[in-house]
C-alpha cells in the first residue's frame, strides 16, 4: 500500500510538472471550464441575491393581510372598515395609541432605467408613522423623513442607484401633481430600497383612492399569534382576507423568479460543461499520447496500471480545479455585489445585488470536478492499458 | 540461486496481424546463467526485441513456459509481472527513457518507490548508483541539461539502483557516438564483471557485441549462431 502511495505521488507529480509541456491545450481545457463555472457562478449568484433581498425581508411576527387571492400587494384592495375590524382582532401587539397596525397604499409609478435608459415600473408605497416604526431597520441616509399631509416623498438606495431622476431635492410628476425628494432611505438591503415612500394620505388623494387602502401590516405579540388572527379573519364574513406572516409573504415572492434564474443558469451551465468536457476529453488523450513512451517506461520499471490510471486522472482534475477556482475568482470580480433589477412580484422592479456564497462555489467546483473527473477518467483506463512494449518503441 | 537464471521452453510467439498470423518464434528454447553478459543480433524482424520483450516480462509467449531463477514467470498477471520487473530486471533503451522533467536523481530513485525504502535509504542508494556512472555532481540536472552518453548513464544508475539480477539492454548505444557507446558498454561490462550482474543486450553493432561474453545470431526466431568473445 505505501508503495502504491509513493508511485501515485509520483506520477502525479511528473504529470503535472509536465503540465508546460502541453501548455496551450492545458490552458485551453482551464479557460473551458473556467468559463462554465464563471458564467454558472453568475446565474447563481443573480438567483441567491435575488432571494437574499426579497426573501430576507419580511418579519415572522408581522401579518399581511389582503383581499382573498391577491397573490401580490398590487393586486389586493382594502377598505378602511376591513382594516378597523382587523386591527380590533387577538394577537396584535398594542402601544400606548392602539393596536400596531399600518394600512398601506402600493402604487405604480414610472422610472427610467440608467441601465438601458428605458421605463419600468416603480412602486411607490403611501404608509403612515406607524408603518415606519414597524421597519425597524428603516435608516434615514440623506435627507430627512417627508413630513404627514405633504407631496414629499423618500427614495430607497436601491431605486436611487438604478434609476435616473430621484437623487435628493429632484421635483417629479406623478398622478399629475408634483413630488419633492426630501430623503434618502436604506433598509439593510431589502426589497423596500427598491421603493418610494409618501405619507399615505397624500397618496390616497392624489392617486383618488379614496378611503381605500392595498394592505395592512399588523405587528403581532409574537410569531404563534398569526394562526389566532387567521381564526378570527376566518369567522368573520366581512374580512375573508388573506393573512400570511411577512416572511412567507416575501418568501412567495421571491421563489418564483429565483427558480426562473436557477433553471435557466444550471441547464446552461450543463450545456457549456459538455463543451468544456469534450474539450478535457481531447486535452487527456492528447497527454496520454504524448506520454505514452513515459508511461510505458514507468510501467516496464515495475509501476502498476493504478498509478498510472490515478495520475492522469489527477492531472485532469487539477486542470478543471484550476479552471475552476479562475472562474469563481472571475465571478467574484465582475458579478459580486454589482447591482440588478428585475420584475419582482409585484410587475414592479426589484433592485438587488448579485450575490456568491461558500455554498455556491462549493457547487461550482463540483461542477468543474466533475468536469475534470469525467474528462479524465477514459484518458486514465487508456493509460493504464497502454502495452509496456511502448517503451522500446523509437520515439 | 540455480545455475540456469533464465531458461525457455518450447516458447512460441504469434501475432494476429491483419487477420494473418505471424510467428515470431516456435518452439524455442534457452537458456541464459547467471553472470551471464549476452549479445544478440541479427536482421531487422528475426525477433530480438520480442526476445527482450519475453525476458523482460512486457510479453507473454502464446505458448511454452519462462523460467526465472527456478520460478515460471509466463503465467503471472499484469500485476505480478509488474512486481517480478521492479524486484529482478533493470532495463536501459535505446533512447534512455528518462523522465523530462525530473532531475537525474530523481530519475535515479523511481523503481526505488517500488521498494517501501525510507526516503534516506533510497537517497544513499541514489547517490551510490549516480557515483558509479561517475555523474554524482550532475544529480540535480533534468535530462535535458545532459549529453546523450550522460542519459545513458542515468538510465544505467536507474536500472542498478534497486540491485536487479538481470540487466535488458535495447540497443543501449545506438544513438550515441563511438567514443561515447565505448564508455557506455565498458561500464555494462563492469557492473557484468565485478557486481555479477547478467546482461542481456540486443544490438546491431558488431562492436558493441564485442563487449559481451558471448553472442547469439537470430534469424527467423532461430538462434543460427553462438559466437564466444575471448
Amino acid at each position: 500500500m505505501g508503495s502504491l502511495i509513493s508511485q501515485i505521488n509520483a506520477v502525479v507529480a511528473m504529470n503535472v510538472k509536465s503540465l508546460p509541456q502541453r501548455a496551450w491545450m492545458s490552458a485551453a481545457t482551464v479557460f473551458a471550464v473556467a468559463i462554465v463555472v464563471a458564467v454558472l457562478l453568475a446565474f447563481l449568484a443573480m438567483a441567491n441575491g435575488f432571494q437574499a433581498t426579497v426573501a430576507g425581508t419580511g418579519a415572522r411576527d408581522v401579518a399581511i393581510a389582503m383581499r382573498q387571492g391577491a397573490q401580490a400587494e398590487v393586486n389586493s384592495v382594502l377598505m378602511k372598515e376591513q382594516v378597523d375590524l382587523l386591527s380590533a382582532g387577538p394577537g396584535i401587539a398594542k402601544n400606548e395609541t392602539g393596536p400596531i397596525v399600518s394600512a398601506e397604499l402600493y402604487v405604480i409609478v414610472d422610472g427610467i432605467k440608467k441601465a438601458s435608459d428605458t421605463k419600468a415600473n416603480l412602486p411607490l408605497r403611501g404608509l403612515s408613522e406607524a408603518g415606519m416604526k414597524m421597519r425597524g431597520d428603516l435608516k434615514i441616509i440623506e435627507g430627512r423623513m417627508f413630513q404627514p399631509g405633504t407631496n414629499e416623498l423618500i427614495v430607497g438606495v436601491g431605486a436611487l442607484k438604478e434609476f435616473e431622476g430621484f437623487e435628493l431635492g429632484r421635483e417629479l410628476t406623478f398622478a399629475r401633481s408634483r413630488w419633492t425628494v426630501v430623503g434618502v432611505f436604506s433598509m439593510d438591503g431589502k426589497v423596500a430600497e427598491s421603493e418610494l415612500w409618501a405619507d399615505i394620505g397624500s397618496v390616497q388623494s392624489l392617486f383618488q383612492r379614496g378611503n381605500s387602502f392595498q394592505t395592512v401590516r399588523l405587528k403581532l405579540d409574537d410569531p404563534a399569534a398569526l394562526e389566532q388572527l387567521k381564526a378570527y379573519n376566518e369567522a368573520d364574513p366581512r374580512l375573508k382576507l388573506d393573512i400570511k406572516s411577512e416572511a412567507d409573504y416575501f418568501a412567495d415572492q421571491a421563489s418564483g423568479m429565483s427558480d426562473l434564474i436557477m433553471y435557466l443558469g444550471w441547464p446552461l451551465g450543463i450545456a457549456m460543461a459538455f463543451g468544456a468536457l469534450a474539450g478535457a476529453l481531447n486535452t487527456m488523450y492528447t497527454s496520454v499520447a504524448s506520454r505514452a513512451r513515459e508511461i510505458a517506461t514507468l510501467r516496464a520499471i515495475g509501476f502498476g496500471g493504478t498509478a498510472a490510471f490515478v495520475g492522469t486522472l489527477a492531472e485532469s482534475m487539477v486542470l478543471a480545479l484550476l479552471g475552476g477556482l479562475i472562474g469563481a475568482i472571475a465571478a467574484f470580480l465582475f458579478f459580486d455585489g454589482i447591482t440588478a433589477s428585475t420584475l419582482g412580484g409585484s410587475f414592479t422592479q426589484v433592485v438587488f445585488s448579485f450575490k456568491l456564497s461558500p455554498a455556491l462555489i462549493w457547487q461550482a467546483a463540483v461542477l468543474a470536478l466533475i468536469i475534470g473527473f469525467i474528462g479524465g477518467v477514459f484518458p486514465a483506463w487508456r493509460a493504464a492499458r497502454l502495452p509496456v512494449v511502448v517503451a522500446f518503441r523509437a520515439a | 540461486m540455480t545455475e540456469n537464471l533464465f531458461e525457455l521452453k518450447k516458447v512460441s510467439k504469434s501475432f494476429v496481424k491483419a487477420k494473418e498470423t505471424i510467428s515470431i518464434f516456435e518452439g524455442l528454447d534457452m537458456t541464459i546463467k547467471a553472470g551471464d553478459f549476452i549479445a544478440i543480433m541479427g536482421p531487422s524482424g528475426s525477433g530480438k526485441t520480442t526476445l527482450l520483450n519475453l525476458l523482460g516480462g512486457v510479453d507473454q509467449p502464446t505458448s511454452g513456459e519462462i523460467h526465472f531463477d527456478g520460478k515460471r514467470i509466463d503465467n503471472l498477471s499484469e500485476n505480478g509481472l509488474a512486481a517480478w520487473r521492479a524486484a529482478n530486471v533493470g532495463f536501459i533503451f535505446q533512447f534512455y527513457n528518462l523522465m523530462p522533467m525530473l532531475s537525474a536523481a530523481k530519475n535515479v530513485e523511481l523503481p526505488l518507490l517500488l521498494t517501501g525504502l525510507g526516503r534516506s535509504r533510497r537517497k544513499a542508494s541514489v547517490e551510490a548508483a549516480l557515483k558509479l556512472v561517475g555523474l554524482d555532481d550532475r544529480a540535480g540536472h533534468l535530462p535535458k541539461e545532459m549529453s546523450g552518453g550522460q542519459q545513458q548513464r542515468v538510465a544505467i544508475a536507474r536500472a542498478i539502483v534497486s540491485d536487479p539480477k538481470l540487466m535488458l539492454c535495447d540497443e543501449p548505444t545506438g544513438d550515441l557516438d563511438r567514443a561515447t557507446a565505448d564508455e557506455i558498454l565498458k561500464m555494462l561490462q563492469l557492473l557484468n564483471r565485478e557486481f555479477g550482474k547478467t546482461i542481456v543486450m540486443v544490438t546491431h553493432d558488431p562492436e558493441a557485441a564485442k563487449y559481451a561474453k558471448k553472442t547469439l545470431h537470430l534469424d527467423k526466431g532461430e538462434f543460427v549462431k553462438e559466437e564466444l568473445m575471448a
